[in-house]
């Protein structure tokens, strides 16, 4: 007779991961599933990841996890074509255990993380694609994979943002480019002294540097590098309805990124290994699907759990969380040894009671903000702008500041759209 | 750095192509689009539009879904390649 496990989690990445090591720890048959040849192989992230969630599965696990380095350093930039105006902040504390966050490479993370879990217990079936759900009657009672049936009593989606085994399931309906954004990276090889002086880093200090204006031409969506070991990771994050409309693709935002001259200087003479693009859903609380039914669950992106403020755009932490709270459901159905939608429905108020669904709430209005284009295009003109009447000494008598940006606004920004912006900051961030 | 082409930039990725092609398009209905937005979607310029009509070539596809997506006439028919083939990461 078949194996009947008790758990196949679809998905080797961090929401698969984090669910097959709970479940196998707490002594169910577990399998995961993972198409790529190697958990990794098919995931990207911009590459900056914070640690809480994963510091309560495995405490000091930057000891042992293929971290690149952690991050001591946030800078964030305001580009316009030739200009660039920018803020830091580094505390002591990030230099220290735990650590605050790091720069990691999903190819070795997820191979590490899958590794975790293999070690817990489960079964790792890499190479290996669900290609559709068994069903017994209305409830989900497996799934089908390379030509075989694989009975289980319950199927956890962890299968990413383009989730096919929830749009089988029903739970979900069509994806809209109005709330996906596109990510694009290239990581690009740097000699690790060169490195390190350039973004004036020692040992393995990081840098996490985020950057909006220009060079996304009004399009809702920003740039980001991150410091690895030897390379960086370098990135565009774009609306995917506005690339669209505009008649633009994410490469050449890139590639207008690229060119900037703050930026050219940092990536000269570097050496491009991999290009990388990748999907993330931003429209938050709008668009989570229905999380569970009979003897069926979803996590990470595929559920949509993604917290994108502006200033942060977070996927992970969503991801391992969620991944913890299915598989404290599917623990719990296991006891009380049933798997219907009813008894599973203890899943979204898990998720309700951690930050999942709280941070989803509270940042309900944030990604219809983050549509507005003042934010990538005006604002970041008027601060360069502004900046450099400040600066720029001409010899000629000098103006006060409230009368140089009164100047600046001119043409590009009213006080009235200042104010609702300043509104709708305070409703929606 | 200097500006390279999206072809260029593929090439540094590790493919394992399989002979079964994972996407394809209805060029009947391709030729009636006016908006073509794949081609400003597919981040991997699978797409192309030569004189009046959309080509694609699944080769370097990067499976993000974007085409899918966009298409708002559901001409693309969208699936991943078999396990163990298609974008294969070494960094992500």
């Amino acid at each position: 007779m078949k194996q009947r496990f008790d758990a196949i989690v679809v998905g080797a990445g961090p929401a698969g991961c984090t669910c097959g090591y709970s479940l196998a720890k707490a002594g169910l048959e577990t399998l995961i599933v993972e198409r790529g040849k190697f958990a990794g192989a098919k995931n990207m992230w911009g590459g900056a990841f914070y640690g809480p969630t994963l510091f309560q599965l495995f405490p000091r696990f930057w000891e042992e996890a293929p971290i690149e380095r952690y991050i001591h350093r946030h800078r964030f930039s305001l580009l316009t074509q030739d200009s660039s105006l920018s803020a830091e902040f580094t505390t002591k504390k990030f230099g220290e255990p735990p650590y605050n966050g790091f720069s990691v490479l999903r190819a070795k993370f997820d191979h590490w993380f899958a590794s975790k879990a293999e070690q817990a217990g489960a079964i790792i079936a890499t190479g290996l694609q669900a290609e559709d759900l068994l069903w017994d009657r209305n409830t989900v009672a497996g799934i089908k994979a390379g030509g075989d049936e694989l009975p289980a009593s319950v199927v956890i989606a962890c299968d990413g943002v383009n989730s096919d085994l929830t749009d089988k399931a029903g739970l979900r309906g069509k994806l809209l480019p109005r709330d996906i954004k596109q990510g694009v990276k290239e990581v690009i090889q740097i000699p690790r002294h060169l490195l390190e002086q350039r973004f004036n880093l020692s040992g393995e200090e990081g840098i996490a540097w985020e950057f909006i204006g220009s060079f996304t031409r009004g399009i809702p969506g920003g740039a980001f590098i991150y410091t690895n070991k030897e390379s960086l990771s370098v990135g565009i994050v774009a609306q995917l309805s506005a690339l669209c409309e505009k008649k633009i693709g994410a490469n050449d935002l890139l590639e207008n990124f690229k060119q900037h001259p703050s930026v050219a200087a940092l990536l000269a003479g570097g050496n491009l290994v991999e290009y990388s693009a990748h999907l993330i859903p931003t429209s938050g609380k709008a668009m989570i699907p229905t999380l569970y039914s009979d003897g069926f669950l979803v996590a990470g992106d595929a559920a949509s759990f993604v917290l994108a403020t502006g200033l942060t755009l977070e996927g992970a932490n969503f991801a391992i969380a969620s991944g913890t709270a299915a598989a404290e459901a599917v623990i719990r159905a296991k006891q009380k040894r049933d798997f219907s939608r009813k008894s599973l429905s203890c899943y979204p108020e898990l998720l309700k009671q951690s930050f999942v669904l709280k941070d989803l709430k509270t940042f309900k209005k944030a990604s219809l903000f983050l549509e507005n284009s003042r934010i990538y295009s005006q604002y970041p003109e008027l601060a360069c702008d502004l900046a450099n009447k400040i600066f720029t000494n001409d010899g000629k008598p000098k103006k006060k500041i409230w009368k140089l940006l009164k100047n600046s606004m001119k043409d590009r920004v009213a006080f009235s759209e200042i104010l609702r912006d300043l509104i709708q900051i305070k409703r929606a961030l | 750095m200097s500006s390279a082409s999206i072809e260029d930039k593929l090439a540094n990725n590790k493919y394992d192509i399989d002979k079964e092609v994972h996407v394809s398009i209805r060029e009947d209905i391709c030729k009636k689009c006016d908006e073509h937005y794949c081609l400003y979607a597919c981040p991997a310029d699978c797409f192309k539009l030569t004189e009046d009509h959309i080509t694609f070539s699944y080769e370097g596809c990067l499976e993000c879904g974007s085409c899918k997506i966009v298409c708002d006439k559901d001409a693309i028919d969208w699936t991943l390649p078999r396990a163990g083939f298609g974008i294969c990461y070494q960094y992500g």
